[in-house]
Formats: structure tokens, sequence, C-alpha cells
């Protein structure tokens, strides 16, 4: 009897929490995952198990190019992103002083704050045809003409990556420098030039590190709306943006929903993919 | 070489780093039209331009206020369900951990899409009220997530020694567990507020006619460069810095 009573007090703390992740998360998930099943009559939606939407994405060039160009991006992001991280954790975690790290780190990361509309317009700014990398190129006389650099995939990917090092450096230093310094000793010890000693024995220690920032960055990067929309320009879109373009002018919340269906479905990939060096519960 | 190598690398990151934030905050001092070089200057016309326009201030207000009330709701479920995870033994916890954490694992764009099409079909009118429920959605892992990893057994024996003292759970909770747990419930918090009051996907869904400040800023944008961009950006950045720094001095007290 004791026991029930607790069990049930136990439930009340937990309720709140839980009702409210069921009904504004759970629910409209199954919600949305039914209707990228329905179908677009004129105006009116008609529930059902149609699989329409889902064959659109094959049969649509558009839809099926989002999804190709969505991926190039994130991978395109992902890689760029590890290897300009790396190397910056290292020199912060082996080349700063131990006293200074904390401070560096603080500020290698402060811009992350930036709120993500004002961080893509404020590289809109940089990357402008008046812009201040165009005026510098110009003023030191490596180019005649502006370059065309905003609206391309070219700034769409760099808004990203700028974003993403930060990420990714904080969380590649934290596992350098969980990394006891006898390992590099014993390397060395036995004769590890400084090359073999990172490829055989820290690069594969910190590997969990490098694979868990990357999935993060695979995961936000592919789902992010604003930093393609405001940079990438209008000339390809990406997968979130036709979202919402089928969100807006047409109202096609069934296909908005399908393809929101298949997002997931790329993220669960890429989850499965990763799973194995995989270490959330280690952020 | 070898040496200076790490320093010159250390160097251009940080330049890669602020370029993009250096060039919005001294572009916000422009004395002209266009937030591009040659820098004229500087000058404050722009703030008091920006601080002048009451939807811009008004939008301002609505994020603050969007922010706390929702980051409060999340870190108070968030402490409640922690609690009663950490203190109770409830059938299948594993379960409702994950299905607490879930939405994380989600990208915002999703669930604020899930969020406009069960509210729309359910005759909600969308409004601040419907973006904070969808911010609440987001920020309760977090808040969860947090406070149920500093749930510990030193917090544990001075709860039961003030049950044997003759305190009930409610007077144990708010005595004993909220004061002990306040560097954690203070993180939650800031945290929650730093992505709350400049999130931008799932405000511009679940609003309409009183919006926050980043979907205010979204339909600016439209317009092009300007320098009042820039200064009302300077100032959103600033708000964010001092929400971080908060939570830093938070999380430094901790580990004291």
């Amino acid at each position: 009897m004791f026991a029930m009573g607790q069990r049930a007090k136990g439930w009340g703390f937990v309720a709140p929490a839980l009702i409210w992740t069921l009904a504004f998360f759970i629910v409209p998930f199954i919600v949305m995952g039914a209707m990228s099943f329905a179908t677009l009559d004129g105006r009116n939606l008609v529930w059902g198990l149609s699989f329409d939407n889902y064959a659109a994405l094959a049969e649509r060039r558009f839809l099926w190019r989002a999804i190709v160009v969505s991926l190039e991006i994130t991978v395109t992001v992902t890689i760029v992103s590890v290897l300009l991280a790396y190397p910056l954790a290292w020199i912060i975690a082996f080349n700063v002083p131990p006293r200074w790290q904390r401070l560096v780190l603080l500020l290698t990361i402060l811009p992350f704050w930036t709120s993500y509309v004002v961080r893509s317009y404020a590289w809109l700014l940089v990357l402008a045809r008046e812009g201040v990398v165009n005026q510098t190129l110009m003023n030191i006389g490596l180019i005649a003409e502006p370059l065309t650099l905003a609206n391309t995939r070219f700034a769409t990917v760099t808004g990203f990556v700028h974003f993403f090092v930060m990420l990714l450096t904080l969380t590649i230093y934290a596992n350098l420098v969980q990394l006891s310094p006898n390992y590099r000793r014993a390397a060395q010890d036995l004769g590890a030039n400084a090359f073999q000693t990172f490829r055989h024995v820290i690069l594969p220690l910190t590997l969990p590190g490098i694979v868990t920032g990357a999935f993060l960055t695979f995961v936000l990067c592919i789902g992010d709306y604003v930093t393609p929309q405001i940079l990438g320009g209008n000339t390809e879109l990406t997968v979130p943006q036709v979202i919402m373009v089928q969100l807006g002018r047409r109202a096609d919340f069934p296909l908005a929903a399908a393809l929101a269906i298949v997002l997931m479905g790329i993220v669960t990939l890429a989850y499965l993919a990763a799973a194995r060096w995989l270490r959330l519960d280690r952020l | 070489m070898m040496r200076v190598l790490p320093w010159l690398y250390l160097i251009a990151a940080f330049v890669f780093i602020y370029l993009p934030v250096g060039t919005l905050v001294l572009f916000s001092f422009q004395d002209g039209r266009l937030p591009v070089p040659p820098f004229n200057g500087p000058s404050l016309r722009w703030y008091a331009d920006v601080l002048g326009d009451s939807r811009l201030t008004g939008a301002l207000v609505n994020s603050v206020g969007v922010a706390f009330v929702a980051s409060t709701i999340a870190v108070t479920l968030g402490f409640l369900a922690a609690y009663g995870l950490a203190r109770h033994s409830l059938p299948g916890s594993a379960l409702i951990r994950g299905l607490l954490i879930a939405p994380l694992t989600v990208s915002y764009l999703i669930v604020g899409l899930g969020l406009l099409i069960v509210l729309t079909r359910s005759g909600f009118g969308l409004s601040l009220v419907t973006a904070g429920i969808g911010h609440v959605v987001i920020n309760l892992p977090l808040a969860f997530a947090i406070i149920y990893a500093a749930m510990g057994a030193q917090q544990q024996n001075a709860e039961r020694a003030a049950r044997d003292l003759g305190a009930n759970e409610a007077r144990v909770i708010l005595l004993v567990t909220v004061p002990m747990l306040a560097p954690a419930i203070g993180a939650a918090f800031f945290l929650s507020m730093t992505f709350s009051w400049d999130e931008f996907i799932i405000a511009f869904l679940l609003t309409r006619f009183d919006v926050t400040l980043p979907v205010e800023i979204w339909s600016l944008l439209r317009s092009g460069l300007s320098p009042r961009l820039n200064a009302i950006g300077s100032l959103v950045f600033l708000i964010s810095v001092a929400f971080v720094l908060l939570l830093e001095l938070l999380i430094l007290r901790k580990r004291k």
C-alpha cells in the first residue's frame, strides 16, 4: 500500500512534463505522419493511405533535386567543419597555456550565441558585392571586379561552416583534454614520430568525439531553413526551403509533411551509420 | 616556422569567427545609408532610429516575454519530472526519459510544422501563446536533462534528514532540493532563455499578428542591407552575450 502511494506520487511529478511532451510533440508528430499519406483535392484535405506524396519525390525533379542539394551541402559542411575545427581544438588544448584555455575557448564560441537570423545577415554583409571581402581583395589588387559571393552555395556553406566550427571545436577540445598525456608519452617512447602518434594513438581515441560532433552538425545543418534562405539565394533550394514553399504559397501540407518525414528518415540513416562511434550521453 | 604556425592558425581562425560579428557591429555605427565600406562615422543615429521604432521595441518585449514564460514553464516541468524520476522508482522510467528527451533529436522546423498542423486543425488561433508552447517543447528536454544529471546522492541525504525531522515533501523540495540544485536550475533557465529568445523558425510558423523580434527582423531582411538591421542585430548579440555570461558565472560558481 505504501509502495503504491509512493508510486502514484512519483507519477504526479512526472505527469506535467510527460503530458506536455505527448500533447505538443508526440501527437503532432503522429498527425504529421498521418498527413503525409493524405492528399489535396483542390484546397480540401482528403485523409487516407495514399503514397502520392512520396511518389512525387521521385517523379518531380525539383523535389528530388532538393534532397540531393541538401545532402551535398550538409556533407560538404560536415567535412570542412571537422577539418577546420580539429587543428583549432588541438591548438587550444596543447599550445595555449592551461590557465588561458577557458578564456580562449569562451572567446572562440562567443559568436555561436548570435541569433542565427542575425548571423546569416552578418555573412551577407561580409560577402556582398560591395562588402568587406570584395573591397579588401580589390584594394590589394587581387581582383579587378567584385566576385559574386552572396546568394551562392558558397555563401550557404560558409555561413554553416562558421557556426559548426565553433560547435565542433568545443566537442573535440573536450575530447582532447580528457586524454591522458601518458598515451602520447608512451607512443613517443616506443619510437613513434609526431605524425604516427597522431595517426595511430590520438586520432582513434578522439574518433568518438569527432563522430558525435559530426553527427550533430549533420542533423542541425540538414534541418536548417534560415541559412540557405538568406545566403543561398533562390537558384537552388534545400529540403527545408521546399517545405516552407509548400506551407506558404501552395498550402500543400501533405507534401510538406512527407518531406519532413523524408528529412527524419535521412537523419535516422545517418544515426545508424554513425551509431558505432556515437557517444550522445557524453556530450 | 613550426613554432609560429599554431599561433597563425589561431589568429586566422579568430579572424574568420569574428569577421561577421565584427562587421555587423562596426557598420551599425555607419553614418550613411549602406552598411558597407568605406566606414563613415561613428554615428549613433541608427540606434536612435531602432529604439524609437515601436514595432521593433514591441517585438523585443514580446521576445523576452515569451522566452521568460516558456523558460519558466520548461524549467518547472523539467525539475518536477527529474525529481519524480530520481526519487521515486517508476516502471518504464527509461522509456519516460527517452520520451522527454525525444524532441531534441528532431529539427525545430519539424517540431514547428507538427504543432502548426495540429493547432490550426483544432481551430487554435496562432499567437505568442502558441509560439511559447513550441518553445517549451524544445527547452523542456534540455532543462530536464541538466537538472536530472545534477541530482545526486548528497541532496538525497539532506532530503532524508529533513524528512526525518518532520518536513513534508513540499517543504523538502522547496527548502532543501531546490536550493541545493540552484546552480543547475539557473543554468537550465538561462540556457532556455538564450535558445528561446532569439529562436526564429518556430516563432515564424506559430505567430500571426504579434511577433517576436527574430520574425520582425526577418521581414525587414527583405528590403536588403541596412545599417538599421546592423543596429538591431548588434543589440540582439549584446543581449545573448549577457545571458551567456550569466550562464558562465553560474557554472563557474558550481565548479568551486
